[in-house]
């Protein structure tokens, strides 16, 4: 025996990232035409869902606000950014990029406190993408006669749209903002965004960095407000272009106001996606990821794998690995680097998740939650999974947009298929087994936009994304990502 | 087959998890699991159809679920993200140094060498007597009796118990007769050693061998007995970097321990690459299988290529988050270094002063 008496207890001590390094202003007004100010309307609290802090007072752009925006856009659009050079245009994308490489941690812990992400999250997978998605985009901008299939080579002079409306959820608040403005920039579009009202933080200090940039006034501006914000803006007549990413009850409601006018319209909505895992599947990496594709960012991921589909022979063994390996998960303070699932964005989320899982309880599926010790302030859910669940549950056909998996078994691969496609939604789903013609096969039959193979929630900005049926159609990402930005 | 205890310590059977999600709970499996000989030597039986025959046992490695590559890669770079800060990575220094095999495994080795190694071993920091002892010095087999005269029989006089832990089987390459191997190991068993760190015959296993070298590990495992009853703990070298796919690294861990390896161990420090935090992981989950299906335990041993602190703390994270708290003991997770223990040892005194000393306020050997 060694002479130091056998201590196994070794526990994690608080590891919490700088809140310093980030100055939060008290209070914000609107981007508009290059600057700060202050918007015609009332104004908003914004929250950290962690703690339930107020982090800062918010404009809310009125109509008039969201006019002068607009106005704003249609000047910068047809003065100058139409008119640049696409290699001109990139030179503001690559400085954009670089700056927010350079600014990654601030921007990670302002995503943190907004949104609630834990810092591992924005820091290793939610900064690093955004600034990929501008180096990305910045590299098209010169390149725009290839970008389209009907264009390629031809020389044909690729035109953009002009102003485009974006409106964006709070999940990915950053993410989703370089998504829509990267693309429509690099193709000469410029652009009024409106964040979401839980988490404007991020995409104000994206404002910062244009004003850093030198990027010329008006191509970007940020309206902050709600729905009523976000309906002004979309249905503003000199708009060319409507991009949403959120739920499918708000895109069906933009898509109706939009209907009979010529705005060109991508959608990127909801989703309940199928993570299939056969029996010969590589056991330990598929519990990753599965764990990844439900509990990153707390599943409020619109390509969240929420829906298990196990092959029955294998079921109760994975099921054990997953529950072991969900018990070591870490839920807590979202700054905290060793956290590994932080806090429900809203109250409002909170209470949706709640609804649907007390549903899941009285429709019988039985469910099991990580034994974890929530904080008492803020919102909180704990990771969970139901097991027992069938198709005619709303558990397995509501996305719920949190860490809840819903769990159903499958015998055939045929069986697979029908449950992983019978569902409204078709944005992404997982194949995990170790024959590579069975992934092949999988991918064509499976009615999604997005086909992982022994991985999930993989974001690259080279890749398209989008969906099939209620999941909105468009696709963001790639070259396929130019196309809802170009004529 | 029969087997005896794994291990000096089994653990006792854990208490059920309390609540909390911190990773330092007991996983809710471990709860059901005994650790008891009868379990052992049951478990034991059940793998009799299993080596029966070169194709039964070839049908076992090879049904054992795949490891994806890349999905292994990704979780150990994860799981090497984790902050160890302030009391938690004291804790670790001093656990991390408990679980050192001070290792000296050169042609240039000499009597004296290992004298210092040994007393190293036992007092790695001279000026600081909370500092524990390592685990074991870890020498060829003709360095054992000398290993052995420096750290005293084990326990007799009340210093710090440091094992001695000898490579035999013709380490490193492994290629001699068996008879040779066997002989390599009973020198070094009667010269004193605790513990035997084996190589296996990659080329045999390589060549799908597996009944061969499952059976030479039991050959060697019978020659740790020692006279008086007892026997030398058997670590198994796969020498991981020779294996080169972790499908082959979750079949070796298989293989050995149902020949009865006490101990799991990467590699000799003389192939690159040598240890790796996905090679460790893999083995990590393979021991917690194979505790969940036989209820016995087996240590892990990394060997060569760790050499800093922070390389340390990833392993340990590793192993509380793979296999379990259980296994956060030196009973049950080693580390084969030479230089780690004076990284651990700077960081050590950092902890303590706020300061750091240079290299020569360390001892080289």
């Amino acid at each position: 025996m060694v002479s130091t008496g056998s201590t196994t207890d070794w526990t994690y001590a608080p590891a919490p990232e700088s809140r310093g390094i980030v100055d939060i202003k008290s209070s914000y007004g609107l981007f508009v035409n290059g600057e700060f100010v202050d918007g015609t309307g009332k104004s908003f609290k914004t929250i950290s869902p962690s703690t339930e802090e107020v982090l800062a007072e918010v404009a809310e752009a009125s109509e008039a606000d969201v006019d002068a925006a607009v106005k704003a856009a249609r000047r910068a659009y047809t003065r100058v950014w139409s008119r640049m050079p696409g290699s001109e245009r990139a030179k503001y994308l690559y400085r954009i990029a670089r700056i927010i490489q350079e600014r990654g941690r601030e921007l990670a812990v302002l995503e943190s406190l907004d949104n609630g992400k834990p810092i591992k999250e924005s820091r290793d997978v939610d900064i690093p993408v955004v600034a990929a998605h501008f180096f990305y985009y910045a590299g098209w901008a010169d390149k725009l006669e290839y970008a389209l299939p009907h264009s390629m080579g031809s020389g044909a002079d690729q035109q953009p749209l002009g102003v485009a409306a974006q409106v964006i959820p709070w999940n990915f608040p950053l993410l989703m903002l370089a998504w829509k403005i990267a693309p429509a920039l690099a193709a000469g579009n410029t652009v009024v965004l409106k964040p979401a009202e839980t988490t404007p933080l991020t995409a104000l200090l994206f404002a910062e960095i244009c004003q850093q940039a030198d990027l010329p006034p008006g191509v970007v501006n940020i309206v902050t407000g709600a729905g009523a914000t976000g309906q002004a803006l979309v249905t503003h007549p000199d708009v060319d272009k409507v991009a949403f990413t959120g739920s499918t009850a708000v895109g069906r409601a933009i898509a109706k106001s939009v209907a009979g006018t010529d705005k060109r319209v991508t959608l990127e909505l909801g989703g309940k996606a199928a993570n299939i895992v056969f029996d010969d599947a590589p056991i330990d990496q598929a519990v990753e990821g599965i764990v990844t594709g439900i509990f990153f960012n707390q599943g409020h991921v619109c390509c969240a794998g929420s829906r298990l589909l196990v092959q029955e022979s294998i079921a109760d063994d994975l099921l054990e690995r997953l529950k072991r390996r969900m018990a070591t998960l870490r839920v807590g303070d979202p700054l905290d680097k060793n956290t590994d699932v932080g806090a429900i964005n809203s109250a409002a989320q909170l209470a949706r998740i709640r609804e649907l899982s007390d549903i899941g309880d009285a429709e019988g599926a039985e469910r099991w939650s990580a034994p974890c010790d929530l904080p008492t302030k803020g919102f909180w859910f704990p990771p969970t999974v139901f097991t027992g669940v069938s198709q005619a549950h709303r558990i397995a056909r509501e996305e719920i947009f949190g860490p809840v998996l819903s769990v159903l078994t499958f015998r055939t691969p045929h069986e697979a298929v029908e449950k992983a496609n019978n569902t409204p939604y078709g944005l992404s789903a997982g194949v995990w087994t170790d024959k590579g013609s069975r992934i092949l096969w999988m991918a064509n039959q499976l009615r999604a936009g997005v086909v992982w193979a022994n991985t999930f929630n993989k974001f690259d900005p080279t890749s398209p994304f989008g969906g099939y049926k209620e999941s909105g159609y468009g696709r963001e990402g790639g070259r396929h990502g130019l196309e809802g930005y170009l004529t | 087959m029969k087997r005896p205890l794994v291990g000096w310590n089994l653990s006792t059977p854990s208490e059920p998890a309390p609540a909390g999600c911190s990773l330092f709970t007991r996983q809710p499996y471990a709860g059901s699991v005994t650790t008891s000989a009868q379990t052992g030597a049951q478990a034991g039986a059940s793998f009799d159809d299993v080596t029966s025959s070169d194709s039964s046992l070839r049908r076992f490695l090879h049904g054992l679920p795949g490891v994806d590559q890349v999905g292994c890669e990704a979780r150990a770079a994860g799981l090497g993200t984790r902050s160890i800060k302030t009391t938690a990575k004291a804790h670790a220094i001093d656990l991390a140094i408990r679980m050192v095999d001070l290792t000296t495994l050169e042609g240039q080795d000499t009597h004296g060498k290992v004298r210092a190694l040994a007393n190293k071993a036992m007092r790695p920091d001279p000026a600081d007597p909370s500092c524990p002892a390592t685990a074991a010095v870890c020498v060829y087999p003709d360095m054992v009796a000398t290993a052995r005269q420096t750290l005293g029989v084990l326990g007799d006089s009340g210093g710090p118990a440091v094992k001695v832990a000898a490579v035999a089987t013709a380490f490193p390459s492994g290629r001699a007769a068996l008879d040779i191997k066997l002989a390599d190991t009973r020198d070094a068993v009667e010269a004193g050693a605790d513990e035997i760190d084996m190589v296996i015959d990659r080329g045999a296993f390589l060549s799908g061998h597996y009944l061969q070298v499952y059976d030479e590990i039991v050959a060697v495992r019978e020659a740790c007995a020692r006279p008086d009853g007892g026997a030398a703990h058997l670590k198994v070298i796969f020498e991981t970097g020779e294996l080169q796919t972790y499908d082959n690294v979750r079949r070796a861990s298989w293989l050995a321990m149902m020949a009865g390896a006490h101990f799991i161990k990467t590699s000799t420090g003389k192939v690159q690459p040598a240890a790796t935090l996905p090679v460790t992981l893999v083995m990590l989950e393979a021991v917690r299988d194979f505790r969940e299906q036989t209820g016995q335990m087996v240590g892990v041993k990394p060997a060569g290529g760790i050499k800093t602190t922070k390389d340390a703390i990833k392993y340990l994270v590793t192993v509380n988050e793979t296999a379990g708290p259980d296994w956060l003991d030196p009973d049950w997770f080693r580390f084969g270094a030479s230089t780690l223990l004076n990284d651990l040892l700077m960081q050590r005194t950092k902890m303590t002063t706020g300061r750091y000393s240079g290299p020569d306020y360390f001892t080289l050997d």
